[in-house]
């Protein structure tokens, strides 16, 4: 078995409302996300997810020197950011794949698949 | 035997079992990595020893027992990597490499699903497709795809520590994932043969060892998988492209267009085997993309001369193409055939609503119409368009002799 973060990527100044302009296909989204965290929960995939405040309430931190350095995040200029995430354990890729079109499909964004270090 | 007979022993074989090889020993340990090295090794091997020892009965079974023997020997070494040491441990005693391999399941099979796993990137699984299965050397994949022998070996090195830590199945997909799978093996495979085919880039007209190596790849997956229709096609449009190939260049290395290419250069035995494929698939009938692509090629093989040619069958085969797939690449095509039979100005009323702009036969088959039109202006200004995107020699020689001829 191998864990996997599936992360969902979104714009990084999108709102709810950008990523989702009609108020029912939100809900539909939240609706579906809902089932198929049911779904891996009962298949036994699910470790962990979460959904994202926005990237602008993301802070900082340096600890590599002497004193923490704090600084208002988040860390990346990338436009790109993470809006949530799924950590699942998967027998492969393939599997790992499978599931994330599932629930890429269900809060319909793009979802990145990244495997954990074992062991 | 003397010490060259030995060694092309050794060439001979290499080619022909390095993948058979990679794919015992990936599918006993589960790594790629230790496959290929182990591989490696075993041919070394072969290299210091049958030259004296003579060339064993069974050169593919006494490599694939030494590549074995050799993994199991370094699992042992790295007593780090705990794992993978208590399953070597369990394995007791080494083989005979001189003992017949029982085993005849073909791992191959699932090599090259591994290879072409549609998470790699394309450049990626052709690469590792080269180098896992067909047994070519870093270099000479390097120089197949013209980037630096360092670049060939870290996009190598990364895809199979892609397959490793994301741990990409080594096993054939299930029946549903199949289909979809099988065509991305299959164009990593006619890639291979279109780049050797038509270069587009490097200073070669043909590339004769990419055409090569592609149709022996083709084999590979026809005796792997002889049920596949699309397979048997992919096969049959190599060779009877590939048939050709003789008659395809000038003597001044120009680029020479089907209906003026001399057929007695005709390669007969390949021709004779595209055609028998061809004929398979019919009987199946369960047309796809290659197969009707191989059929087309087959109708222009089939002609005696070029006034021979069935172009209204060329043109149904087209429709049926663009019914399944419908690019503009393939209509572009089948405006070929149109205006074979209808005139070029219905092909060109096609023709001139694709949008192509960066596709270079676009402007070539444009300029065609035209000049058969009379408007040379118009010809010579999509000839121009047509060499400048073109990045093959033997092409850009073609479409300026056609340019300059414009009265």
């Amino acid at each position: 078995m191998t864990q996997y973060l599936l992360s969902v990527w979104h714009d990084r100044d999108a709102t709810p409302e950008d990523i989702y302009p009609d108020p029912e296909e939100r809900e539909a989204s939240y609706a579906a996300t809902g089932t198929f965290n049911e779904e891996i929960r009962a298949s036994g995939n699910w470790v962990f997810a979460g959904g994202l405040h926005a990237p602008s309430t993301a802070t900082v931190v340096d600890g590599t020197g002497d004193e923490p350095v704090v600084t208002d995040g988040p860390y990346s200029e990338s436009k790109e950011q993470i809006g949530g995430f799924w950590v699942v354990e998967a027998p492969d890729l393939d599997a790992a794949l499978e599931l994330a079109a599932r629930g890429s499909k269900a809060c319909r964004g793009k979802v990145e698949v990244r495997p954990f270090h074992g062991e | 035997m003397t010490d060259a007979g030995a060694a092309q022993a050794v060439e001979v074989v290499y080619r022909a079992e390095f993948g058979k090889v990679v794919a015992s020993i990936a599918g006993r340990f589960g790594d790629l990595d230790l496959a290929e090295d182990m591989a490696q090794e075993a041919f070394v091997e072969a290299v210091r020893r049958w030259p004296t020892e003579g060339v064993p009965p069974n050169p593919g079974g006494w490599l694939t027992v030494t590549a074995r023997n050799k993994a199991l020997d370094r699992l042992r070494r790295e007593s780090t990597r705990q794992a993978r040491h208590e399953e070597a441990d369990m394995l007791t005693a080494h083989e005979d490499p001189g003992a017949p391999v029982t085993s005849v399941t073909d791992e191959r099979l699932r090599l090259i699903f591994t290879c072409c796993h549609p998470a790699l990137a394309l450049e990626a699984q052709v690469a590792l497709t080269l180098r896992l299965l067909g047994g070519l050397t870093v270099p000479e994949v390097a120089n197949a795809f013209l980037v630096p022998e360092r670049t060939m070996a870290q996009r190598i090195t990364r895809a199979k520590r892609k397959i490793a830590a994301a741990n990409i199945p080594y096993r054939v997909p299930r029946d549903h994932e199949l289909p979809a799978r099988l065509r991305g093996v299959l164009a990593v495979v006619y890639l291979v043969f279109t780049e050797g085919h038509l270069p587009g880039s490097g200073g070669d007209g043909i590339r004769d060892d990419l055409c090569a190596e592609a149709i022996r790849l083709g084999r590979v997956l026809r005796e792997l998988m002889p049920d596949e229709p699309e397979v048997a096609g992919l096969l049959a449009l190599m060779l009877l492209t590939d048939a050709r190939r003789a008659a395809r260049l000038d003597d001044a290395g120009a680029l020479v267009t089907l209906d003026l290419q001399d057929r007695s250069l005709w390669d007969r035995t390949k021709i004779v085997e595209g055609h028998a494929l061809v004929r398979e698939c019919l009987r199946r009938n369960r047309p796809g993309h290659y197969q009707l692509l191989a059929a087309v090629n087959a109708v222009h093989t089939d002609a005696a001369t070029a006034a021979d040619t069935d172009w209204s069958q060329v043109l149904a085969l087209y429709d049926q193409l663009y019914g399944a797939t419908p690019t503009p690449v393939v209509a572009l095509n089948r405006a070929v055939a149109l205006a074979e039979v209808e005139g070029p100005a219905s092909a060109l009323v096609i023709v001139d609503g694709l949008e192509l702009d960066g596709y270079h036969p676009f402007h070539a088959t444009r300029a065609d119409l035209l000049r058969r039109l009379g408007r040379s202006a118009e010809a010579a200004a999509a000839y121009d368009r047509a060499i400048e995107l073109t990045a093959n020699p033997a092409e850009q020689a073609l479409l300026t002799a056609r340019r300059d001829a414009l009265s």
